[in-house]
């Protein structure tokens, strides 16, 4: 590749003696302003080195005369960002769920951040859109084991639903199957009963059958005509929506071994503001009353 | 040749050369400074008073003041970041229609190619703020240090006391003007007379001061120091406008059929076997672009017509007709040297076409807005989840709507759906006035609400209906609507 540089005769220059198929390169100068470029930017990386952080060493780099570190950046505007929402933050706090939610810039500021915390924590069972899934309620519809209230929802998510704190709402769905107190033809009337509350049962004989056995062993806790009790957190077994499953495979399945779904105390694990947020925001979805 | 005309020539004469003639600028050449002599004429009259228009647009129009009212800012032309508007006299635009800006610039790039193509480069000899700036820069260099002669002479001293004051000054002055044309720029994006008085007693904004800085040094380095080298090799229009020009665009133009064989006649020779040109290279030395307008159309002339001012100076002289170097076109050159009459052809193909576009953009722009909507309407439909089924059975969608009150007075809007029967409209906003869904806006505001439609199961023949989002001024009357669709589970 490499030959001798000789002069070029159609532009005078000189050849660098590199040689590709015949194709040769001449030895032009560099444009001088690209050299002026090129010579300011070695002065400033050397000046770039005594000032900033730059050269790595074995456990330690040279952390430069300005004291600048990236870290410490992100840090400080993170603490200045924290500091900046010190106010809003204790207005919050000091204000019950209503006045946050009347109140424009705080209903505002809850509702961006419940909306942040949400996807944080509650999406992983409820959903990125809170829509649910078997077993998860979907928050954006009417339908609340606990009340559907500013104070109910922030309620649930501080202490839980059979959760390990003290206050934690709480009831348990008997088993009628495994704790032999119906037989299975029983649960079978009483779950084509429950069907008929939202009208899908398919055999009205077997949902008169299960009348009965509906009033001796159900109304204690979701009422007369299955109406549910936000009290116990009974469901309300006449309206259209099924947290399992509204066919009857799964509501014999309900009957048979009872139903305990696990939602867990956020009080150690979430600030009071965020809390407040989150009922602000899930509140706000669609369903809240 | 007459005694008198003899002297005419000799004291015309000066033996120089282009400095930026192709032959004498290889590549890699420092450049070499121009001292371009003062023209005197009609042309350099026009360029003169295109200077005084131009400059005072742009010096004096932020202080031009127009009532909008109560809360707005009352200056006629103002680009308000903060604000995000831009106000142009009875013009008020929002950030999401800028497209009127970009139809102003198709129309200054057409109503550009269409003057390229019947006058060439009009643009870059008379408006162009490079070659308005750059002659405002020379003109200073020429009161401060003399005509070309002296200033080529100061130029070659050796530095004296003399030499030092008067580059001092020139620069001092340049370096004014650079900053008086930062300064007129940063009053376009705030209110001018309270920031003029800000900049002076140091209270303005550091972006300000950064932009004053900033155009500052462009003016100064552009039109102080580098000049003519920004049009030939820093300027992208030099190469693209010879796109627009044809044989019949009107172009500076040395006639060479009249004025070769240039020289003048010795008193032996018989003066008749020259042309008209005396090769007193006046045209070369008036040249700001350091070129020989004698070799003809080339890249580097940005066709100011001081040469032609030159040489119709020195031809009155000669007692021979002017314009032997005048606006012309090649094809009558062509026509000349064959005999034929000249002709000058305004309409063309190309000249018809880029009147036509202007028009249409033109009218199509004014239609816009003429129409303009003092209301606007954006619709997004709720994904997460993409419909919520509740406990009777009906089915829920939610919808962002968003309105935008242009006016200067807050509205009240009525919301309607229309395309279904809906069991409930409900505006979920915590301001929301009333079971009419009836949303407020301020003035000049853009207000977000969230919308919640619910119907029964059964209204859904397929599982996405076409439905129409309308709001209407309570007072006005005045509609918009928006498309979407409400959707419900597979059928």
């Amino acid at each position: 590749m490499a030959g001798n540089p000789r002069k070029d005769e159609i532009s005078g220059v000189d050849t660098t003696g590199h040689e590709w198929d015949g194709i040769e390169e001449l030895n032009n100068p560099l444009p001088r302003w690209w050299l002026w470029v090129l010579y300011a930017s070695v002065i400033w990386s050397i000046g770039y080195w005594i000032a900033m952080p730059a050269w790595p060493g074995i456990s330690d780099y040279t952390r430069g005369m300005l004291g600048y570190s990236q870290r410490q950046t992100v840090m400080d505007e993170l603490a200045e960002v924290k500091a900046g929402r010190a106010d809003i933050e204790a207005k919050i706090v000091a204000s019950s769920l209503e006045d946050i939610a009347k109140n424009p810039n705080l209903n505002q500021y809850a509702l961006a951040a419940g909306q942040a915390a949400f996807g944080d924590n509650c999406a992983a069972c409820h959903g990125s859109g809170a829509q649910g899934a078997k077993g998860y309620p979907n928050l954006n519809d009417d339908h609340w084991l606990w009340g559907g209230s500013l104070e109910d929802i922030h309620y649930t998510i501080n202490y839980g639903i059979r959760s390990t704190h003290d206050e934690t709402r709480f009831n348990d769905m008997t088993a009628f199957l495994a704790d032999e107190i119906l037989e299975k033809q029983e649960i079978s009337d009483v779950a084509e009963y429950v069907l008929s509350l939202s009208g899908t049962s398919s055999d009205s004989e077997a949902a008169q059958r299960g009348l009965p056995l509906f009033e001796d062993n159900c109304v204690a806790c979701h009422e007369t005509g299955g109406v549910g009790n936000r009290e116990m957190g009974a469901p309300n077994l006449s309206d259209k929506l099924w947290l399992f499953g509204g066919d009857k495979k799964t509501v014999v399945q309900s009957i048979s071994y009872g139903r305990k779904g696990v939602m867990p105390t956020w009080e150690a694990r979430l600030d009071p503001v965020t809390i407040k947020a989150l009922s602000i925001y899930v509140h706000s979805l669609g369903g809240g009353e | 040749m007459s005694t008198k005309l003899e002297q005419i020539v000799k004291e015309a004469t000066v033996e120089v050369e282009a400095v930026n003639k192709k032959e004498n600028r290889p590549l890699y050449k420092k450049r070499e400074p121009i001292f371009p002599k003062r023209a005197v004429g009609q042309f350099r009259r026009l360029k003169w008073l295109i200077m005084i228009v131009t400059l005072s647009i742009y010096y004096l129009v932020p202080f031009i003041r127009w009532d909008r009212g109560p809360g707005a800012p009352d200056q006629a032309v103002l680009i308000d970041f903060p604000g995000n508007r831009f106000y142009f006299f009875f013009i008020e635009l929002w950030p999401q229609e800028v497209y009127y800006i970009t139809g102003i610039l198709i129309v200054a790039g057409l109503v550009l190619f269409f003057f390229t193509s019947l006058f060439g480069r009009v643009w870059c000899g008379y408006a162009c703020p490079q070659t308005v700036w750059t002659d405002l820069f020379i003109a200073v260099e020429r009161w401060i240090e003399g005509d070309r002669n002296a200033r080529i002479k100061l130029h070659r001293h050796k530095w004296d006391f003399e030499k030092i004051w008067k580059y001092t000054l020139k620069h001092t002055i340049w370096l004014i003007i650079g900053m008086a044309t930062g300064g007129a720029w940063v009053f376009y994006f705030a209110d001018a007379p309270t920031l003029l008085v800000d900049l002076f007693t140091l209270q303005a904004d550091i972006t300000a001061y950064s932009f004053v800085a900033l155009l500052t040094f462009t003016t100064y380095t552009l039109g102080g120091l580098s000049r003519e080298q920004v049009c030939i090799y820093m300027c992208p229009w030099p190469r693209i406008q010879a796109a627009m020009m044809d044989e019949d665009s009107l172009q500076v133009t040395y006639r060479k059929d009249r004025g070769e064989p240039r020289g003048r006649a010795k008193k032996s020779e018989d003066h008749k076997a020259f042309g008209d040109c005396i090769d007193c290279k006046q045209c070369v030395v008036v040249c700001p672009m350091g070129i020989d307008i004698r070799d003809g159309a080339q890249l580097e002339c940005i066709n100011c017509a001081l040469c032609i001012d030159a040489c119709d100076g020195i031809m009155d002289k000669m007692g021979t007709a002017r314009g032997l170097i005048g606006y012309d076109t090649d094809a009558n050159m062509a026509r000349r040297l064959k005999g034929i009459p000249q002709k000058f052809s305004l309409l063309r193909m190309r000249t018809i076409f880029y009147a036509v576009a202007i028009f249409a953009v033109c009218a199509f722009m004014v239609y816009l807005l003429a129409s303009r909507s003092p209301l606007d309407l954006n619709v997004l439909r709720d994904r997460n989840p993409i419909f919520v089924k509740l406990s009777d059975g009906s089915i829920r969608n939610g919808y962002t709507v968003k309105i935008l009150n242009k006016e200067r007075a807050p509205q009240q809007f009525l919301v309607t759906v229309t395309g279904l029967d809906f069991k409930e409209i409900k505006i979920n906003d915590i301001e929301n006035v009333g079971p009419a869904p009836i949303v407020d806006v301020k003035s000049d505001n853009l207000r977000s609400v969230h919308l919640f439609l619910s119907a029964n199961a059964q209204e859904l023949e397929t599982s996405s209906e076409p439905i129409t989002i309308t709001i209407t001024n309570k007072e006005t009357g005045y509609s918009v609507s928006n498309d979407t669709v409400f959707i419900g589970p597979n059928k």
